[in-house]
């Protein structure tokens, strides 16, 4: 295409290199004036990169940038700022006990002379901005008091505020709920018609759907090609995406609960701070049952399954597995009565890091036979053990027993942990943010995994901040708001945004109960 | 009775001062992000060559000044190692602390005779309301001009860092490295002013001990006050009026110290002599954890690189 001025953006042969690994090869993009243009790109694809050099917080080691058919060295931020560029960070760069005024104008504040903040002046221009684009932000509270959905505001108000033309969105709707998306629809919306230009970073197909015009993809740090969004389906822009078919839909046969095996009640456990987070909450898991717990972080996911594997002590209520209370002992006591757990975060919680994949797998059970015996590890049987784990969970580079599981992708050092969890044969499997991070082959695999456990006679409780894994995997979906189960579904009685109405602790109306 | 009360005042205020300036030492460094552990060594240098240049110039306040370059200048050093080589801040301030005082005595004997306590001063700092004062109510009060210049550079950080812009880049960073970075403020520089007027406050703030308390330079004449300053840091939560609320609580217990051992009480003066210290303790214990230090306090700031 011809380098021109109805083009925002232009990139021209991107190629950035970290060491000998080759984060994008020769990346040509087009951006029209006035569109809405999705990225799309698994993790590790190169889509952030690649943006990041377009706001100059990479500099790219081949290439050319060209706004509107002028050429521009993009060496720092500054220099994207000034030619209108804003870029809202999938983590929000803002400080957490400044006013939302205090972010805007930093780095760009209005004075009055000498260097003294003109408070008034700064926070007028900005309330002009939030009434001239419809955003509902509270000029002069503190970001650490205000929701998620109106700290993104925020960032796109610092963008605005700086005169951006081009906004730069990365993962927006990751930590947004429905009725959040859809607001941010209708805000990027406004921004077009008013002649401003926005890409989206993501990887998630529906929103690419229902926001964009145009979406490039890109695999491996590769351009594999730029389309229109209408004339494409969901299924084609994930095979482009992941290189091969991929199936979008999450297989599984009704369930076959049998008995409860695992009862929470009047559950109450106390954040850092000593507040409630979980308040009085109560959840039965039957045998052969996928209980998913839909709901926005922060509402008390963390300290109940903190509370559930001990690894903090409860202020009331019960925790039951096969009929036996196990609040407030150990974490061994946990893993002792058969409760297995894939944490959230797995390079802190789940694995150390820095040992073998070997020793990884039998942390929890080094001190039985014959991992050791009599104090001493027998590392024979403890290389046996995890060779045959590995072949049997398809974990990769197949022969990895003796590597640190450091060197390992997210989704094999996640696999390493469902091994070794599955391999204890638990009544009850946690799955906190199982797919947190993975692309879409190994979603459907750690999917795939926890409906066999469910079909062995196991129970499986499900945490997700993805409210789509949930609906989908769950057959019983329970919705946590403010430290409550605020409501309970069957799998396929209940729509989206009911759920995300209750989520972001909305009323439930009649016809859905 | 009056008297007393005024005697105590002018003492308070007197052994606070060199607390102050390293106080707002630790507060700017801190605010920006670097843990400055070292006041006490450079509160150090600057109470030796303060003393050194004020004997040789016969001029305090030129005195003064080289004991703030001096500081700043060994700031540098902790700076280097911190912000660009992202070494441990804590083991860095150590070995400024150890620094401090090795070189200040080896210089002091190079420059004195092989003396490890260098010659008075000729002229002091002046007093506030001069030399010749014959009331005695005044005479008590008749505090250093570096008790005023203290109080002077506590309002001025004070508005600095919450009125103005640089202030408010300056807590960014130390708040939030990256955000402050992604709207082109410049880290590194920040961090690096910001440790090196540190060392121009410890600086001054020892000089304070040697041309105005004292008026030469001995191996104690520093003895904790730096480390006192960082209690006082904490006490005062990273705050300039905060802190300079601390040191004067701080000084007032070496206040107490002096007038009660100078009395007729039975208090042995080890005892006395402890007070200041064991406040330390105390308020450390009282307040560490629940205060609030700045979020990227201690943080070398990477780039978001993999």
């Amino acid at each position: 295409m011809e380098i021109g001025s109805g083009y925002a953006v232009q990139m021209r042969g991107i190629t950035k290199k970290f060491g000998s690994f080759c984060a994008l090869d020769h990346i040509d993009v087009d951006i029209k004036k006035g569109t809405i243009h999705a990225m799309l790109g698994e993790n590790g694809a190169g889509k952030s990169t690649l943006m990041n050099v377009l706001y100059g917080l990479y500099q790219s080691d081949e290439g050319e940038i060209y706004l509107e058919g002028q050429k521009v060295n993009m060496k720092n931020p500054n220099v994207a700022i000034a030619h209108g560029i804003g870029m809202v960070h999938q983590h929000f760069m803002l400080v957490d006990n400044f006013t939302v005024t205090q972010n805007i104008i930093l780095g760009n504040e209005i004075t009055s002379g000498a260097g003294v903040i003109n408070m008034k002046k700064a926070r007028e221009e900005i309330i002009k901005t939030i009434e001239k684009y419809g955003l509902s932000v509270d000029p002069d509270a503190k970001i650490e008091d205000i929701s998620v959905g109106m700290q993104q505001r925020v960032e796109i108000l610092k963008a605005l505020y700086r005169g951006a033309n081009l906004l730069i969105l990365d993962e927006p709707t990751a930590v947004l709920t429905p009725q959040e998306i859809e607001d941010l629809i209708k805000i990027m919306n406004n921004l077009i018609k008013d002649g401003k230009t926005i890409i989206i970073i993501t990887h998630k197909l529906k929103e690419i759907k229902e926001s964009a015009d145009v979406c490039t993809i890109i695999r491996r740090g590769k351009y594999i090609d730029t389309v229109d969004v209408k004339k494409v389906k969901e299924e084609e822009l994930a095979t482009m995406m992941v290189g091969h078919a991929v199936n979008l839909v999450v297989d599984k046969t009704e369930a076959t609960p049998k008995d409860v095996v695992f009862e929470i009640d009047n559950l109450t456990v106390l954040d850092e701070r000593k507040i409630p987070a979980v308040k009085n909450l109560s959840l039965k898991i039957r045998k052969g049952e996928i209980v998913g717990i839909a709901g926005i972080d922060g509402n008390g996911q963390k300290e109940l399954v903190e509370a559930i594997t001990n690894l903090t002590k409860v202020a009331g209520g019960t925790i039951k597995i096969n009929g036996v209370e196990v609040q407030n002992t150990s974490p061994k006591n946990t893993i002792d009565n058969k409760i297995a757990t894939i944490h959230e975060d797995r390079q802190r919680r789940g694995l150390v890091l820095n040992y073998t994949v070997a020793h990884n797998m039998v942390i929890e059970k080094f001190k039985e036979e014959p991992f050791s015996k009599k104090g001493f590890l027998n590392e024979k049987e403890i290389v046996e053990h995890s060779k045959q784990m590995i072949k049997e969970y398809d974990i990769r580079p197949d022969n990895c027993e003796l590597q640190p599981v450091r060197g390992l992708s997210g989704g094999n050092q996640q696999k390493v942990i469902i091994a070794r969890e599955v391999a204890n044969d638990p009544d009850l499997l946690i799955a906190v943010q199982p797919t947190r991070g993975l692309d879409v082959g190994a979603i459907e695999y750690v999917h795939k995994t926890l409906i066999r456990e469910r079909d062995k006679g196991k129970a499986v409780l499900l945490i997700s901040f993805e409210l789509d894994e949930v609906m989908n995997v769950s057959d019983t979906i329970a919705v946590i708001y403010d430290g409550k189960i605020v409501k309970s579904f069957k799998q396929g009685t209940v729509d989206e945004n009911t759920i995300g109405l209750l989520m972001a602790g909305g009323k439930d109306d009649a016809k859905n109960s | 009775m009056l008297t007393k009360l005024f005697l105590l005042i002018g003492i308070t205020l007197m052994y606070s001062t060199p607390l102050i300036f390293g106080g707002l030492g630790g507060v700017i460094s801190e605010r920006s992000g670097v843990i400055n552990i070292g006041i006490e060594g450079m509160m150090t240098i600057g109470a030796f060559v303060g003393a050194c240049v004020g004997y040789y110039t016969e001029n305090p306040w030129l005195g003064l000044l080289a004991a703030g370059a001096a500081g700043g200048l060994i700031a540098l050093l902790h700076a280097v190692a911190s912000i660009t080589f992202k070494a441990d801040q804590t083991i860095s301030g150590i070995a400024i602390n150890l620094l401090g005082s090795g070189v200040s005595l080896f210089l002091c004997r190079l420059f004195f005779e092989g003396a490890t306590m260098s010659k008075p001063v000729p002229h002091k700092l002046p007093k506030i309301f001069g030399s010749h004062v014959s009331n005695n109510l005044l005479k008590n009060i008749n505090v250093d001009v570096t008790v005023v210049l203290a109080l002077v550079c506590a309002i001025l950080l004070w508005f600095v860092l919450y009125k103005t812009k640089w202030g408010l880049r300056i807590r960014s960073v130390g708040e939030h490295p990256a955000a402050a970075d992604t709207l082109g403020i410049n880290v590194t520089l920040t961090r690096y002013v910001c440790v090196i007027l540190s060392g121009v406050f410890a600086g001054v703030g020892g000089a304070s001990m040697t041309l105005a308390i004292i008026s030469n330079f001995t191996p104690t004449a520093i003895s904790g006050q730096g480390f006192i300053a960082l209690a006082a840091v904490i006490f005062g939560k990273w705050s300039p009026h905060g802190v300079y609320g601390a040191c004067i609580l701080f000084g007032f217990a070496q206040a107490l110290t002096v007038l009660l051992g100078g009395g007729n009480f039975v208090v042995p003066s080890e005892i006395l002599s402890m007070l200041p210290y064991i406040l330390t303790i105390v308020i450390l214990i009282l307040f560490v954890g629940k205060s609030s230090a700045p979020k990227a306090d201690g943080v070398p700031y990477e780039k978001g690189s993999r």
